[in-house]
């Protein structure tokens, strides 16, 4: 019948409008700046640099050895290397980054940076609320902004963050195992040599007892 | 002030505030300062409404599609139209170089001006009404028609190719719409005998029991009331019907080339000409400012009036809600062939009713008639257009 339809769709819209009110499940709305919801673990946004310990600079993991900044498609990234070392997070010497600049007004969140980073140094943060009115100083980031924990890193990528940490781990107790290797080697060979010295030593005092013996008379007799 | 009792004072409570008032001024004065404080009520009320209305519209379309509408303004978002009211205020004014600048700049005012004047004969309570003319639907709607003519000044003076279109579909849509309009409205001149708003009201004002003598209860009046409800959403190019200003079509029709507070204004003037057309529908159809039930004469008449008006206005909401625009055709198929005909229809059932005389028969005998003219202009409609489950060629 003529006029049906409009029947139907005017109830329709009645029960989403009565429905709003009653049904959470209608109403999906998150109302952004008071509520949020949590952020997927896999979502990403700009990248961060990673350090261990509480001192962001001893702990920082960045060998400033400047793979991701000429892989970076938009050019993003500048390093600068240090002249002197210090010890990394796997305990090997290594230079790190006196100058690390992330330009995010730039950067393009394709995430090869940390693709490319051998020494799980540079991961993607989650934090999307960096409007600015500095429109160049604020949006380009040196190493003390870029610099976030490891605990930061696990609250925000906590299956990620596990991974790698074991994955460190492995390598930094393969170092210390190398590490172990030469020193017992060294103290090995250490205790060869002074093992051999002391045999060459004793031999020497023993030909120079018998030469002394020998050659005191004659020394004497020489005088 | 004694030997009145409180619900009637409470009742004519701004005739006597007008009166009071009236009575610091020289008699010969006092007429005119009467009518100053009915206008001055008049421009300040209706605009509130339409604030409300505005606000209202927006938290009811969202609550309709699933979401909160505005609530970041005040609490609940109810400064809203004070946000939006300051914007509109300290926009550019632009005026297209090619327009035609004094129409251009005449045609909101004009379109204002006209609602505004609609407003004199509204009754709004007991006593409450402007001016008590003798043919005030007559001039209501002459006041209404005025707005056509500023839509097409709108269209016409802004050398827009946008603008005239939109103010040619408005003038070919109100035009249509204006015949039923007027001829539902006719059927309730006819049986009140009198073209007097407050007459038409009084008409009405009786009581059944508990029941209220209102027009919408008889077949006749059902019958016009959709019809003059449709009407007036076309007259006042709402969704469906808003063609004229259909956002994905052509911009926003006839006032694309308005900007800040000229935009403003034809916004108020259309959201009033809506508030002012669900007034003269309560008037003609819901018994104006008379209250439902005979036990609630004791709530004040200009509070029924503001509740129907109201009432009035969420229905506008929900339907635009609902329908999605018609076309062009369909919108001068359906007033030309199904509205029309029926509408001269219900005339004549009017007039049978009117002299069939009381009793039971004509009930009956003007029920049958409607519902079955109904019935077969629907289905004959319906089978003309070949409504049923749709076929596609391509798709599966």
């Amino acid at each position: 019948m003529l006029g049906e339809g409009i029947i139907k769709g005017l109830l329709e819209t009645a029960r989403n409008f009565a429905g709003s009110y009653v049904s959470k499940e209608r109403l999906t709305t998150v109302q952004y700046p008071e509520e949020r919801e949590p952020l997927p673990e896999a979502s990403r946004v700009f990248p961060f640099l990673v350090y261990d310990g509480s001192d962001w600079l001893a702990g920082m993991r960045c060998v400033a050895c400047q793979i991701c900044e000429k892989e970076c498609p938009p050019k993003c990234i500048y390093i600068e290397k240090s002249a002197d070392k210090k010890p990394d997070a796997v305990g090997k010497p290594q230079a790190y980054p006196t100058r690390f600049d992330i330009d995010i007004s730039v950067c393009m969140s394709c995430q090869i940076c940390v693709e490319v980073c051998p020494f799980e140094a540079i991961k993607m943060d989650n934090k999307f609320e960096l409007a600015t009115d500095d429109r160049f100083g604020g949006l380009l980031l040196d190493r003390k902004k870029l610099a976030k924990p490891n605990e930061y890193y696990h609250q925000i990528h906590p299956t990620e963050a596990a991974e790698v940490d074991a994955r460190l781990a492995a390598e930094r107790a393969a170092v210390e195992a190398k590490a172990k290797a030469a020193a017992e080697a060294t103290a090995a060979k250490a205790a060869a040599a002074k093992a051999a010295a002391e045999k060459v030593a004793s031999e020497k005092t023993a030909t120079e007892k018998a030469s002394s013996e020998k050659n005191t008379p004659s020394a004497g007799g020489g005088a | 002030m004694s030997g009145m009792n409180v619900p009637a004072t409470i009742d004519q409570i701004f005739i006597l505030f007008t009166n009071w008032v009236a009575s610091f001024f020289p008699p010969a004065y006092r007429p005119l300062i009467g009518v100053l404080l009915g206008v001055i009520g008049i421009i300040s009320v209706f605009p509130g409404l339409f604030a409300l209305t505005v606000l209202f519209e927006r938290k009811g379309l969202g609550r309709i599609q699933n979401r909160y509408g505005p609530n970041r303004v005040g609490p609940y978002g109810l400064f809203q139209p004070v946000a939006d009211g300051v914007k509109a205020l300290i926009k550019e004014d632009i005026v297209p170089f090619s327009a035609d600048a004094v129409v251009h700049f005449l045609a909101p005012i004009v379109f204002l001006t006209a609602v505004f004047m609609g407003y004199a004969v509204l009754p709004v309570g007991r006593n409450m009404e402007l001016v008590n003319m003798d043919a005030g639907l007559l001039f209501f709607f002459a006041m209404s028609a005025t707005s056509e003519l500023s839509v097409f000044m709108a269209g016409w003076s802004s050398r827009n190719k946008f603008s005239l279109l939109g103010a040619m579909r408005a003038v070919a849509q109100m035009i249509s719409y204006e015949v039923p309009l007027l001829l539902s409205a006719v059927v309730v001149v006819m049986i009140a005998g009198s073209l007097s708003l407050p007459e038409i009201v009084a008409a009405q004002a009786g009581y059944t029991g508990v029941w209220p003598h209102w027009y919408v209860f008889t077949p006749w009046g059902f019958a016009s009331f959709i019809i003059f409800g449709i009407a007036a959403t076309a007259e006042t190019n709402r969704s469906p019907f808003d063609l004229p200003e259909g956002e994905s079509e052509i911009v926003a029709g006839y006032f694309t080339e308005y900007s800040g507070f000229k935009f403003a204004i034809f916004f108020i003037a259309e959201y009033l000409a809506m508030i002012s057309i669900s007034g003269i529908s309560t008037t003609l159809f819901l018994g104006g400012w008379a209250a439902p039930f005979s036990f609630l004469t004791i709530v004040p008449s200009w509070f029924w009036f503001f509740a129907k008006v109201m009432m009035f206005l969420f229905v506008f909401i929900w339907v635009r809600a609902t329908l999605p625009r018609l076309r062009q055709d369909q919108l001068m198929n359906f007033a030309w062939k199904f509205v029309l005909p029926f509408t001269l229809l219900n005339l004549m059932v009017t007039a049978l009713w009117r002299f069939m005389g009381a009793g039971w028969e004509r009930w009956v005998v003007s029920t049958a008639i409607l519902v079955a003219a109904y019935i077969l202009m629907g289905r004959t409609g319906l089978l003309s257009k070949h409504i049923g489950p749709r076929s596609y060629r391509y798709a599966e």
